[in-house]
């Protein structure tokens, strides 16, 4: 079973050797892909002097002065929790909103139910660049400009839509005989959708998490558009400190590196989940 | 499958989304729209242009050369990634600890903020720091603000560095949901590698191939934030995506009539043509189907499954 893609029906000798060489291969291209990460790691290591005057490719003085300076300077460090709070507050309030629809599209035909299905993925096409200006004007005038709601909400543009979109997915793997008996047994909707429906696509609901946190982190215009100074994301804090003059390289690269390690942590969570979570639920 | 209930009560739960859609694109839009259509002087000055806007940024150079260097950009991404996505999920390990770390890995560029890409790249690429500029540098000269072919070759290879991964990952999902079976019957017909690949796991690639080609043609069309941070479009406007151009007339002009207009041309291009790849792409889906597609599958699938079962009785026997 081991050779899963056996070219040839030659002996077991020839496949295990061609499984071999192509798993070195694949290890030897993912060195190659770690290359720029590494690097942007070897950055933060090392002072911005020490950067600017030597080209080394292994860092013969390691440093840990950057991050030291990233986790005292409250603009630094506030904006990352910012984005924090943001991405955490948009992943809790697109399940809130798209569970409910999730199961509706997957359980029943309503009226205008496709329609409303491809809208709601339209708006997972629309360029951010579409909606600066109005985004800017809306959220002053709604007295959410500059709060970690405001880009919350902001980012369930094309959250919600995805949301709905891998849930319903999800949901449709589990048997619709199980509402029925549910409802045979007595079960009141809610007491049912919430003791045994959710606890049964906990997988699908970790891997939807996971999108949502993932793509509110790596948004930057919308979220640069409507902050100024209270919320500020640590990627407009970055790309600030591009425009200044005098660039240190190394506190760039060591916030960089932070904003990686987020990420990592909960794929880690999900990893064994997230093949099927990129297929949208639907392999 | 069992028919779905009908249930216009569903609408209930359905109504939060709504609701926060409305917020989020319907209002906004409404206001897209109105911009595109007056010219707005004051908040009392205001004149009805009609499709003005509409007619200026079509025939805008700007505009046009911006649009095919998209259209070039997403073709040659889809090119590339497309293949090199498949080829990379085939390699990568299917059982154990490894196909975990291998995943972890694989994932990595995709959970790093767009700007992060960019500066990474950034830092990467440069002749005097970045370990990926002083390597090519010793080859041949390499200035990606003064040279536009290094320009937006850095680009290419930065994109696909960024998103190959989620084609990866869409395929290798794909995979995994073949068949053991699927492989070993092929493995006693002495099915080539080539083989193996056109009749066993194309058929079943071919919806996360949809997912993937129109996720790579949505996100490459609209891309902002990697080239904004790596070549700020340039140099000249070599590398100046629409997305790039849309934010400088918008926000750095505040010409929000053309802003506007531009805004509902480049959202409903991306919706139509990403319809008309969705519609082409499942044709052959769709009950009542003239396309030849779906016998030939079933011919593949014999090929591949008939001897086998032959095969198998004899050593059975």
């Amino acid at each position: 079973m081991t050779t899963t893609i056996a070219t040839s029906a030659a002996g077991k000798k020839t496949s295990r050797f061609r499984i071999d060489l192509r798993s070195w291969l694949f290890w030897l291209i993912m060195a190659v892909w770690a290359l720029p990460v590494a690097w942007l790691v070897s950055m933060s290591l090392r002072d911005n002097a020490d950067i600017l005057s030597s080209f080394e490719v292994i860092p013969s003085k390691i440093s840990l002065n950057s991050y030291a300076q990233f986790f005292e300077d409250p603009s630094w460090i506030g904006s990352y929790m910012n984005s924090i709070t943001y991405t955490l507050l948009n992943t809790v309030l697109s399940l809130l909103v798209a569970l409910p629809a999730a199961y509706a599209f997957s359980r029943y035909t309503f009226s205008g139910d496709k329609h409303l299905f491809f809208w709601l993925l339209t708006n997972r096409m629309a360029p951010a660049a579409v909606f600066l200006l109005p985004f800017f004007q809306l959220y002053q005038a709604a007295n959410l400009f500059d709060t970690p709601l405001g880009v919350a909400l902001a980012h369930m543009l094309f959250n919600v839509p995805l949301a709905v979109w891998i849930l319903e997915g999800f949901m449709s793997g589990v048997p619709k005989q199980l509402d029925e008996i549910a409802e045979v047994d007595g079960y009141r909707f809610g007491r049912f959708f919430l003791t045994i429906f959710i606890p049964m696509i906990r997988s699908g609901i970790g891997v939807t998490a996971f999108f949502l946190f993932m793509f509110s982190w790596v948004e930057l215009l919308i979220a640069r558009t409507i902050t100024a100074t209270q919320a500020k994301p640590i990627a407009a804090q970055m790309t600030r400190t591009i425009s200044a003059s005098g660039l240190d390289w190394s506190l760039l690269s060591a916030a960089g590196v932070m904003t990686i390690i987020p990420g990592v942590i909960v794929i880690w969570f999900v990893r064994n989940y997230i093949a099927k979570g990129f297929a949208l639920g639907r392999v | 499958m069992d028919a779905k209930k009908k249930n216009n009560k569903a609408w209930f739960l359905v109504l939060p989304v709504v609701f926060v859609v409305a917020f989020t694109a319907i209002i906004p839009l409404m206001a897209v729209a109105n911009y595109s259509l007056q010219d707005i002087q004051g908040a009392d000055n205001r004149l009805f242009v009609g499709l003005d806007f509409f007619k200026r940024v079509a025939t805008d150079p700007n505009v046009q050369d911006a649009f095919a260097r998209n259209v070039t950009l997403s073709m040659q991404i889809l090119l590339i990634q497309i293949p090199l996505g498949i080829f990379l999920a085939r390699l990568m390990p299917k059982s154990g600890w490894k196909a975990s770390a291998a995943l972890v890995v694989v994932a990595i560029p995709l959970i790093i903020p767009w700007n992060v890409v960019g500066t990474t790249w950034r830092i990467f690429t440069r002749n005097d720091i970045g370990l990926g500029g002083v390597l090519v540098n010793k080859f041949t000269d390499y200035n990606l603000s003064e040279s536009t072919f290094d320009a937006w070759a850095t680009i290419l290879v930065m994109d696909t560095w960024h998103w190959t991964p989620l084609v990866t990952l869409l395929v290798y999902a794909g995979l995994r949901s073949i068949p053991q079976a699927y492989y070993q019957a092929a493995a006693i017909d002495g099915a080539s590698a080539l083989a193996v690949f056109r009749f066993v796991e194309l058929p079943k690639l071919k919806r996360v191939l949809m997912i993937a080609l129109l996720l790579r043609f949505m996100d490459s069309f609209m891309m902002y934030t990697e080239p904004f941070v790596v070549t700020g479009g340039g140099p000249g406007s070599s590398t100046q995506t629409l997305s790039i151009l849309l934010t400088t007339i918008a926000i750095g002009q505040f010409d929000i009539g053309v802003a506007g207009a531009f805004s509902l041309m480049y959202f409903l291009f991306i919706q139509i043509f990403s319809f008309l790849f969705f519609t082409v792409l499942t044709l052959d889906e769709r009950p009542g189907a003239t396309r030849v597609t779906p016998k030939e599958k079933v011919k593949s699938r014999e090929k591949v499954e008939k001897p086998v079962n032959s095969k198998l009785k004899k050593v059975l026997k």
